[in-house]
C-alpha cells in the first residue's frame, strides 16, 4: 500500500535559519499521528511547510502526498488535492460570510475534481448537518468569517470547514490551544466523527490532554527540527509525567 | 494575464475599429473663446437665454483658477489645447460578433454582459429586436404615457425649454467651481429627466438606453427633476472598459427632489485608468449635487469608481426640506498609478434632516485614494443627524489611503457620528484562503466584495452583479 504521506529527510528554513533538520514520517490511510514537542521545536513550521506557506523554503528532502510531490504544488492545489490545515490562529475576514467563504472553498475543490457546484439548497442542508458535528449554531453562517468569534468558536469553525472539505489528510495545528474542556471535547468529537479508513489526521499539540479525546495510533516527539522519538499513545502519557528534558538529553547523547 | 495587460489589450484593440477618417466630421479648431461658446450654442439651435447663460459662465470661468486643493498630482491642463466641439462621430460597425477582438469578448464574458449588449458595446450591428432605436421608442412610449420626460438635454431645450430654464444651474450654479463654470460654458450634451407629480418611474432609467449617450462627450450635463411624491432610479455608466479620446472630463449633474420625492442615482465608472505608468488615463473632474428641496424628500448617491487616472468627485446633497434624507454610498478603487480624491458633502438646512455616508476606499499598486467629506449643519437645522463610515482597504505596501473628514456643526441639537477603519489584505488572509483551495485572485475578489458589500447592496441587482465582477477585474494582478 502506498502511504498517504511520506516525508523523507525534510529540511526547511526561514530567513536562512534552518528549522526543520531532516524529518522522516510516514502516514498511512486510517491512521492518526500526534506530533508533540516543546516550544520552538518546529511543530508549527512542519504544518506550515506541508500547507505551503511561502515564508519557508524547503532546502532538502521530499514530501509525497498520495504519490504526488507536494512541494511542487501551490497551497491551493494542495488543498484541492485533499490536504487540510486547521490553523492555530484562524484569520478574520470582514464582510465575507462564513457560508459564502465555505461555499467558495468547497466549489473550488469540486471544480478541481470535475464536479458541478452544489445546488444552494443541498449546500445549505450539508452545512447545517456538518455544523451540528461541532455544535455550531447555524446563525454563524451569516456572520463574517471568524469576525468577533471567540477562540473556541474559531476552532470549531475550523473543524466545521474540515468537515465540509472532507480532506484526505488533516493537519490540526495546536487546535487545543485556548480551548476550555467543553470546547475541547466538542472539537475532538467532531474530528473523531470524521475519521475513516481512507483518511488520516496529524494532530500537533503541546499537551497530552487533547490525545485523551483524539486517540492517536502513533506519537512522535519533535525536538530541534527532528523527530527524536516515536511510539504509541503511551509515549504521550510518559511525556505528560516526565516532561521533555529526558528526551532532549537522550537526543543530545545520540547526536 | 495581469489586469493591466488585459486592459491595455482591450482598450488598445479599440483603435482597430477606432474613429475612421472617412466619416465626415466637423471640428472646431483647438481652444476656447467667446466665439467657440457662440458656435456651440448656435450649432445646437439653442434659445437666446441659453447662449447668454453660457457666455456668462464663460466670463466667470476666465476669472477662476483651477483648484489645487485635491490630493492629486498631474501635469497642468492646457485649456487652449482642447477641441471643444466636434460633430458626433460614429464607430464603424462590424457585421458579426466573430469579428470582435477575442480579448474584448473575454472581458465582457468576465463581466457577465449579455451577448446582445456585448454586440452593442463592441460596435456590432444589432438585430432588429435589440436595435437601440426600437428599444428607445418602446421605452419612450411607455414613459410618455406616464408623463415622464427622458431625453438628451439638447432635445429638452427644444421640447421643454421652460423646465430646463427653471432648473439648470439651480443646484450647481455656473460659478460654483472652475470645472462647473467650464462645463456650463461648453457642455455638449447629457440627460434630462422629469418625473411628474406622484409618478413612480417603472424602470431604471439608464444612459445605456439613451441613444446619444456614447457620444455626449467630455462636458456632459445631466439634470433630473423629481416632482412631488415621485420616484426615479437612474443608472449612469457602464462596467465595460471605456476609452475616450478626450482626456479631460468635466461633467455636471444636478438633481432636484421636491416634496416626498426620491431620487436614486447609481454610477459605475470604468474609464480608462491609464497604463501602468499612468499615461493616457482620463481625468474625471465632476460636480454632482442634489437638493432635497421639499419636505420628506430623499436623494441617494451610489457610486462604484474603478476607472480614470484621476478622479475628483464629491456627489453631495443639500438637505433643505424638513425631514429630508441624503445618502452617499461609495466604493472607489485605485490601482497602479491611479489617484482618486472623492467623497461627499451633506449640507443640513431643514429640521430633522438625516444623512448617511458609507465610503469604502480600496487602494492597490502605487495608487493614492483619498476620502474627502464635509458634514455641515446650519444653525436652523434642528435635530439633524449624520452617520459617516469611512473605511480604507490597502492591498500591498506601496499605496496610500487618506481620509479628510470636515465637520461644521452650528446647531447643538445635531448628532454627528464618524467611524473610520483601515485594514489590509495581508499575507495571512491570502494564505488562509489559499489553504482552503481558493487561489489568490479569487481570494482578493472575495475579500474585496465582502468589504464593499454594504455599498454594492445599494445598486440595482443586475448592476450589482456586474459591479462585483468589475471590482475583481480591476484588482487582478494586484497581489503576488
Amino acid at each position: 500500500m502506498t502511504p498517504l504521506l511520506q516525508i523523507t529527510n525534510l529540511h526547511a528554513s526561514i530567513e536562512d535559519r534552518e528549522i526543520l533538520k531532516g524529518i522522516d514520517l510516514t502516514v498511512n490511510a486510517g491512521e492518526v499521528h500526534a506530533i508533540m514537542g516543546p516550544n520552538g521545536s518546529g511543530k508549527s513550521t512542519l504544518a506550515s511547510v506541508l500547507a505551503g506557506r511561502e515564508d519557508y523554503s524547503v532546502t532538502e528532502g521530499s514530501v509525497l502526498f498520495n504519490g504526488k510531490e507536494l512541494m511542487e504544488l501551490s497551497p491551493e492545489e494542495r488543498s484541492r488535492e485533499g490536504l487540510f490545515l486547521a490553523f492555530q490562529y484562524p484569520v478574520e475576514i470582514p464582510g465575507v460570510s462564513t457560508a459564502n467563504f465555505v461555499k467558495t472553498a468547497v466549489n473550488e475543490s469540486r471544480k478541481h475534481r470535475g464536479q458541478e457546484p452544489l445546488e444552494p439548497a443541498a449546500f445549505l442542508a450539508l452545512m447545517r448537518e456538518r455544523m451540528a458535528l461541532v455544535e455550531m449554531d447555524p446563525s454563524f453562517l451569516q456572520r463574517s468569517l471568524n469576525e468577533g468569534f471567540s477562540g473556541g468558536e474559531k476552532k470549531r469553525n475550523e473543524i466545521f470547514q474540515m468537515a465540509m472539505l472532507d480532506p484526505v489528510l488533516a493537519v490540526l495545528d495546536e487546535t487545543d490551544s485556548g480551548l476550555d474542556i467543553d470546547a475541547l471535547r466538542i472539537v475532538a468529537s467532531g474530528v473523531n466523527a470524521l475519521r475513516r479508513a481512507d483518511n488520516a489526521t496529524i494532530v500537533i499539540t503541546h499537551y497530552q490532554r487533547l490525545l485523551d479525546h483524539i486517540v492517536p495510533d502513533y506519537v512522535h516527539v519533535l525536538w530541534n527540527g527532528r523527530i527524536v522519538k516515536s511510539g504509541d499513545k503511551s509515549l504521550a502519557l510518559e511525556l505528560e509525567q516526565r516532561g521533555y528534558d529526558w528526551l532532549k538529553q537522550e537526543a543530545a547523547v545520540e547526536a | 494575464m495581469d489586469q493591466q495587460t488585459l486592459l491595455d489589450e482591450v482598450v488598445g484593440s479599440e483603435y482597430k475599429y477606432g474613429f475612421t477618417s472617412d466619416i465626415e466630421q466637423e471640428l472646431l479648431p483647438k481652444g476656447l473663446s467667446e466665439d467657440v461658446v457662440r458656435f456651440i450654442s448656435a450649432r445646437k439651435n439653442e434659445p437666446e437665454w441659453m447662449l447668454e447663460w453660457r457666455l456668462k459662465a464663460y466670463q466667470q470661468w476666465k476669472t477662476m483658477k483651477e483648484p489645487t486643493w485635491p490630493n492629486v498630482d498631474y501635469p497642468p491642463v492646457d485649456f487652449q489645447d482642447i477641441i471643444y466641439w466636434a460633430a458626433p462621430k460614429k464607430k464603424p460597425e462590424l457585421s458579426s460578433i466573430d469579428e470582435v477582438d477575442p480579448e474584448l469578448l473575454a472581458t465582457f464574458e468576465k463581466l457577465g454582459i449579455p451577448l446582445e449588449e456585448q454586440k452593442v458595446l463592441a460596435g456590432v450591428a444589432v438585430d432588429v429586436v435589440f436595435d437601440s432605436v426600437s428599444v428607445k421608442t418602446t421605452f419612450q412610449d411607455k414613459l410618455a404615457e406616464l408623463g415622464i420626460i427622458f431625453c438628451p438635454i439638447s432635445e429638452a431645450l427644444e421640447s421643454h425649454p421652460e423646465l430646463v430654464r427653471q432648473y439648470i444651474g439651480s443646484v450647481v450654479p455656473p460659478n460654483d467651481n472652475f470645472y462647473a463654470a467650464l462645463n456650463s460654458a461648453v457642455f455638449s450634451d447629457g440627460s434630462f429627466v422629469y418625473i411628474p407629480k406622484g409618478v413612480r418611474c417603472p424602470i431604471e432609467l439608464s444612459t445605456y438606453f439613451r441613444i446619444n449617450a456614447r457620444n455626449s462627450g467630455q462636458f456632459e450635463r445631466t439634470l433630473i427633476i423629481a416632482d412631488e411624491g415621485s420616484y426615479v432610479s437612474y443608472l449612469e455608466g457602464c462596467t465595460a472598459p471605456q476609452r475616450d479620446e478626450n482626456q479631460l472630463h468635466a461633467a455636471v449633474v444636478e438633481l432636484v427632489a421636491h416634496d416626498r420625492a426620491e431620487i436614486k442615482y447609481s454610477t459605475v465608472q470604468n474609464w480608462f485608468p491609464g497604463d501602468k505608468d499612468g499615461k493616457g488615463g482620463i481625468y474625471n473632474f465632476v460636480t454632482k449635487r442634489g437638493i432635497c428641496a421639499g419636505v420628506d424628500s430623499k436623494i441617494s448617491w451610489t457610486q462604484v469608481e474603478t476607472g480614470s487616472a484621476i478622479t475628483w468627485k464629491y456627489p453631495s446633497v443639500i438637505l433643505k426640506g424638513d425631514n429630508s434624507i441624503g445618502e452617499f454610498y461609495s466604493v472607489a478603487v485605485t490601482n497602479n498609478k491611479q489617484q482618486a480624491d472623492t467623497g461627499t458633502k451633506m449640507i443640513h438646512i431643514g429640521r430633522n434632516t438625516r444623512s448617511r455616508i458609507v465610503s469604502k476606499g480600496i487602494s492597490a499598486g502605487v495608487s493614492q485614494n483619498s476620502y474627502r467629506g464635509l458634514v455641515k449643519v446650519l444653525p436652523v437645522a434642528q435635530g439633524a443627524r449624520n452617520f459617516s463610515q469611512c473605511d480604507s482597504l490597502l492591498i500591498g505596501d506601496a499605496c496610500g489611503a487618506h481620509t479628510f473628514p470636515y465637520l461644521e456643526v452650528a446647531n447643538s441639537t445635531a448628532t454627528v457620528e464618524h467611524e473610520a477603519t483601515t485594514s489590509k489584505i495581508g499575507e495571512d488572509m491570502l494564505f488562509y484562503c489559499n489553504q482552503r483551495g481558493i487561489d489568490t485572485e479569487a481570494a482578493v475578489a472575495l475579500i474585496v466584495n465582502g468589504y464593499a458589500r454594504e455599498v454594492l447592496n445599494q445598486l440595482p441587482m443586475e448592476f450589482a452583479v456586474e459591479a462585483q465582477k468589475l471590482l475583481a477585474i480591476s484588482l487582478e494582478g494586484s497581489v503576488g
